[in-house]
């Protein structure tokens, strides 16, 4: 069985894969350290204390809240309020065990976020590139034609719900991966660099359009925010797919480039 | 409030129990962030910043500036509300008719300029958007004197580098203090504003006047400036990382993103 193994990933994709899985955790946690500064967003050019947010994490001292427009939920504990260090009370928006640092410190996480996000950035681009030549987007990533069919999408979610993700043979995408793939690769990920980019006031003055395109910084501020949170699905859908689908043989993939293939038993146990 | 801790705390065991692997790497993080050599490296990377946006933008080129209609309907107020100095409290009284901003340093011809004479030269009136580090914004109309006229009428030395505002604030214990290259400081959106929103800059805005450096965020935007300076090194003043907030909470002296 040894000798099964087939190459799956490329190295420009294994190596990109694991510098983002480091590169995005130091952002989201560090993130949401400079969020820490300023736990409330806005739609439009401006937002401050003075004005409504949609969306704010605060606490009445006793209790942690989250509030999303007129809807209020209680989120003693995590959000809001939480214990550090020594069992202390923290009045923070988002515990210590989820930011970068893990006490307030706002120069310090800045300075991660955007050291990280040159690497991250940098990673996207090159790794757009290195696709684009090496053939991995029209080959692996290219939705075609006949995958668009309603039928098609149908009958792939019906495999994911049966746990059969291999249907049509190990080594490509099936569709709910290509749209979830070119979903975060080229919106997701893209739009998390433009919304940062929309914040920096240099940036403002140099690129403009960009604060056209996002309808004022504060509307980039929430959208960083909100892709921020589609990125932690995705990677938590991912990783529960990856156990669902064989971790051993996903990590090695991911790792060494190649993939045990064949015989295909899938997890309901029938061979196909 | 024990039953409130109690309620944290059993919350907080079920959150030890799932999350110690990220505890682990936390505490890495906290430890890097000790380190001197991760940090410097760090901060090179940020400085990378200012050097990208330095040499690929165009120098020159405009923050955004907004309509009368955008304008914030209450302006957040942050930092000192008031100066503190003795000396500051006494203008306040009187006015400011007797206030002077001083421009010295490195410079030909150090002035004296009362409030009077600033308001009578030209002037440029423009209504921005102030980004705080935190991340909020407001948007007002800044009414004041273009930055660069000051500096070529105290004839500034070719060898100057920096302009450093001294100002009349305590911000707990130490003076606030900023500081641009001339780059910001002889941008036309670079003023020190003596109106706001139409009438005179209150006091609780930075009167009488105050520094707009509209590419970079609001810990450059010095209220309560007395005295203008002009220097080639920022390391002699205070802390010297070049102002009050780079000091005190190690924030980026180059405050463009």
């Amino acid at each position: 069985m040894a000798d099964n193994l087939v190459q799956r990933h490329k190295a420009t994709t294994r190596i990109w894969h694991w510098l983002n899985a480091v590169a995005l955790t130091v952002l989201l946690m560090s993130g949401l350290m400079i969020f820490n500064a300023h736990p409330r967003l806005y739609w439009g050019e401006y937002g401050s204390r003075e004005d409504r947010a949609w969306l704010e994490i605060d606490d009445t001292r006793t209790t942690g809240f989250v509030k999303v427009g007129s809807a209020t939920l209680e989120t003693t504990g995590v959000l809001g309020l939480s214990l550090g260090a020594n069992d202390k009370v923290r009045r923070v928006a988002f515990p210590g065990w989820a930011t970068i640092p893990t006490g307030y410190n706002l120069g310090a996480a800045r300075r991660w976020h955007f050291a990280f996000a040159w690497l991250f950035a940098l990673g996207l681009t090159g790794f757009m590139a290195a696709s684009l030549l090496n053939g991995h987007i029209r080959r692996h990533l290219h939705i075609r034609k006949a995958e668009w069919g309603l039928g098609h999408i149908w009958g792939d979610i019906k495999n994911h719900a049966r746990l059969r993700f291999d249907a049509h043979g190990a080594g490509t995408y099936n569709i709910l991966q290509k749209f979830s793939y070119v979903g975060v690769i080229f919106i997701l990920l893209p739009l998390m660099i433009f919304t940062g980019l929309a914040m920096s006031p240099a940036m403002n003055a140099a690129l403009p359009w960009l604060l056209d395109i996002f309808a004022g910084r504060q509307s980039a501020r929430s959208i960083h925010f909100i892709c921020a949170a589609l990125l932690c699905s995705f990677v938590l859908l991912h990783l529960v797919m990856v156990l669902l689908s064989g971790p051993i043989n996903g990590i090695r993939s991911m790792i060494t480039g190649k993939v045990r293939q064949a015989p295909q038993v899938n997890a309901t146990g029938v061979e196909s | 409030m024990k039953s409130d801790r109690d309620a944290i705390g059993r919350r907080a065991l079920l959150r030890g129990a799932t999350l110690g692997g990220s505890a682990l790497i936390l505490s890495g993080c906290d430890a890097l962030n000790e380190s001197d050599t991760f940090r410097s490296a760090l901060r090179t990377a940020e400085s990378l910043n200012k050097v990208v946006h330095r040499s690929l933008m165009d120098r020159a080129a405009l923050a955004p500036e907004f309509i009368a209609s955008d304008i914030s309907p209450v302006f957040k107020t942050n930092g000192s509300l008031t100066g503190t100095s003795a000396e500051y409290l006494a203008h306040v009284d009187n006015k400011f008719a007797d206030w002077k901003l001083r421009v010295d340093g490195m410079v030909a011809n150090p002035m004296d300029v009362s409030l009077n004479t600033l308001r009578a030269m030209p002037a440029r009136t423009q209504i921005t958007r102030h980004d705080c580090v935190e991340g909020w914004s407001a948007i007002a109309q800044w009414q004041g004197t273009p930055l660069r006229l000051l500096l070529q009428q105290a004839g500034l030395s070719a060898r100057a580098k920096y302009i450093v505002f001294h100002c009349a604030d305590n911000y707990g214990a130490a003076p606030y203090y900023e500081s641009i290259d001339l780059i910001d400081a002889f941008h036309p959106q670079t003023i020190l504003a003596w109106g706001m929103n139409g009438e005179m800059l209150p006091v609780k805005y930075g009167a009488p006047v105050r520094l707009r450096v509209e590419r970079q965020l609001g810990y450059k935007q010095a209220k309560y400036v007395m005295r203008i300076e002009a220097t080639d090194d920022l390391t002699k003043f205070h802390v010297g990382k070049g102002g009050y907030w780079e000091d005190v909470g190690d924030y980026e002296w180059y405050a463009g993103i």
